[in-house]
């Protein structure tokens, strides 16, 4: 393959563990959230800030995430097998889990977004080129509202693991893409949810981004033999902890008044 | 409860296009409406080139410097939320149309918060948008900060009233970012 002065070859999946290991040895133990400047992830090179993020209180404005409500986000929104066309191929199943705050608090009736790739490892997106089929009867997006408990559900088919460019073979491994909001605009996430037992976790430098295994493992699904329906969908439970709240639930109260 | 280890963030990815930006996600207030402005600009990488797969919420108070707690950001119905969401287009541009915020309380300049993604940043980023004016000399958090930092936060008006300001994520001219006492327990 032609290469230009400019184009290093791809690194083989050897070198990027090697320097997956060799940085998260560096990095102090106990940071749990995810490192910005990660070289294994090649796209983080440019875009990583280097300057010391600024620490300071929120002001109002950041006291308040969005609200959503049911004018937002239809029901049927969080079920990303319907279609009017037929099933979409693929192993059914229901994710489930409950999200509270740094404080264990529920948030409650707020928006959580999905999006995965199918069950071949294809997105409906147009700059997705790995050649492996589209799903007619699959779109792959969904949303829905948690709960009074702070609870979401969505039904949806697994995922397969797809190819990407950041080094030779490169796999990410199964996952759904998940946006989250707190009470707080200063608890927004983004993040994606795997699967348990998956060989590719330990390989993927997006994954493998966040430095402490107890950081990790939050992100990894169980599988939950309760949530399984019986001849229909297996079923996965997940977690989700956001940051913690700036604002009292006292605070809160008045707010909500 | 500190015992709970937070969920960390991961890349928005190349893939969100089809899923997390909407019709009506940039425009706050519709274009044309009274008092709207646009409030734009591009996302730079650390070696000069635009980023078009990023994406940017903002939240912010109205007019009066109220911030709305209501329902109605994603199917939008004339009710103003003070929230939105753009992505990046092919050259690295985002662009809202919205209302110019009034600051929350005395002592403090006007801005937009807001939230940053893109493929190749693993984790969300906060920074703030500040308005022109002359606020801004009094701000106890710009005031902080040196000048040529300062500068990274604060938009240019033009004679119609939009906004525009570039962000940065590496570099000599590098936004400043922003984190919250509580992102720290983590
Ligand atoms: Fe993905």
């Amino acid at each position: 393959m032609a290469m230009t002065a400019t184009t290093p070859p791809l690194a083989s999946q050897a070198s990027i563990s090697e320097e997956i290991e060799r940085i998260q040895h560096e990095t102090k133990p106990g940071q749990t959230s995810t490192r910005l400047d990660f070289s294994p992830y090649r796209s983080t090179l440019l875009r990583h800030p280097v300057k010391e993020l600024r620490t300071l209180d929120p002001e109002e404005v950041e006291l308040y995430a969005p609200v959503f409500g049911h004018s937002d986000v239809d029901p049927t929104e969080a079920d990303l097998t319907l279609h009017p066309g037929g099933e979409p191929i693929g192993e059914r199943m229901v994710v489930t889990g409950r999200v509270v705050d740094g404080d264990g608090r529920p948030v409650r009736r707020q928006l959580v977004e999905l999006w995965q790739a199918n069950a071949a490892g294809r997105y409906v997106h147009k700059r997705d080129d790995h050649p492996a089929p589209l799903d007619p009867h699959f779109h792959g997006a969904g949303r829905c509202l948690t709960d009074d408990d702070g609870w979401y559900r969505f039904t949806t088919i697994k995922p397969g693991p797809y190819p990407w460019r950041n080094h030779h073979n490169a796999w990410r491994p199964a996952h759904l893409h998940f946006s989250l909001f707190g009470r707080e605009f200063t608890q927004r996430l983004v993040t994606q949810m795997y699967f348990p037992g998956d060989p590719l976790l330990a390989l993927d430098p997006i994954y493998q981004a966040i430095t402490e295994q107890a950081a990790r493992d939050r992100l990894v699904a169980a599988y939950d033999h309760d949530t399984s329906q019986h001849e229909w969908a297996t079923g996965y439970r997940w977690d989700v902890v956001l940051t913690g709240a700036h604002a009292t639930p006292l605070e809160r109260e008045d707010s909500d008044a | 409860m500190r015992d709970l280890v937070t969920t960390a963030g991961q890349t928005v990815g190349p893939f969100f296009h089809y899923a997390l930006p909407y019709d009506g996600g940039p425009h706050l207030v519709p274009p044309g409406s009274a008092g709207a402005i646009r409030l734009a600009g591009t996302v730079y990488d650390g070696a000069g080139a635009p980023v078009p797969d990023a994406m940017l919420e903002i939240r912010q108070a109205d007019a009066a410097g109220r911030v709305p707690v209501v329902e109605g950001s994603l199917r939008r119905d004339g009710v103003f939320t003070g929230w939105g969401r753009a992505a990046t287009d092919a050259v690295g541009r985002y662009a809202f149309t919205t209302v110019a915020p009034a600051p929350t309380r005395p002592g403090v300049a006007a801005y937009f918060a807001v939230t940053l993604f893109a493929r190749g940043l693993l984790d969300r980023l906060f920074t703030r948008i500040y308005l022109p004016g002359p606020e801004l000399s009094d701000d106890p958090f710009l005031r902080s900060l040196p000048d040529d930092r300062r500068r990274t936060l604060v938009a240019e008006r033009d004679v119609d009233g939009n906004l525009r300001l570039d962000l940065r994520l590496q570099g000599e001219q590098e936004t400043v970012f922003l984190a919250f006492p509580r992102h720290r327990d983590r």
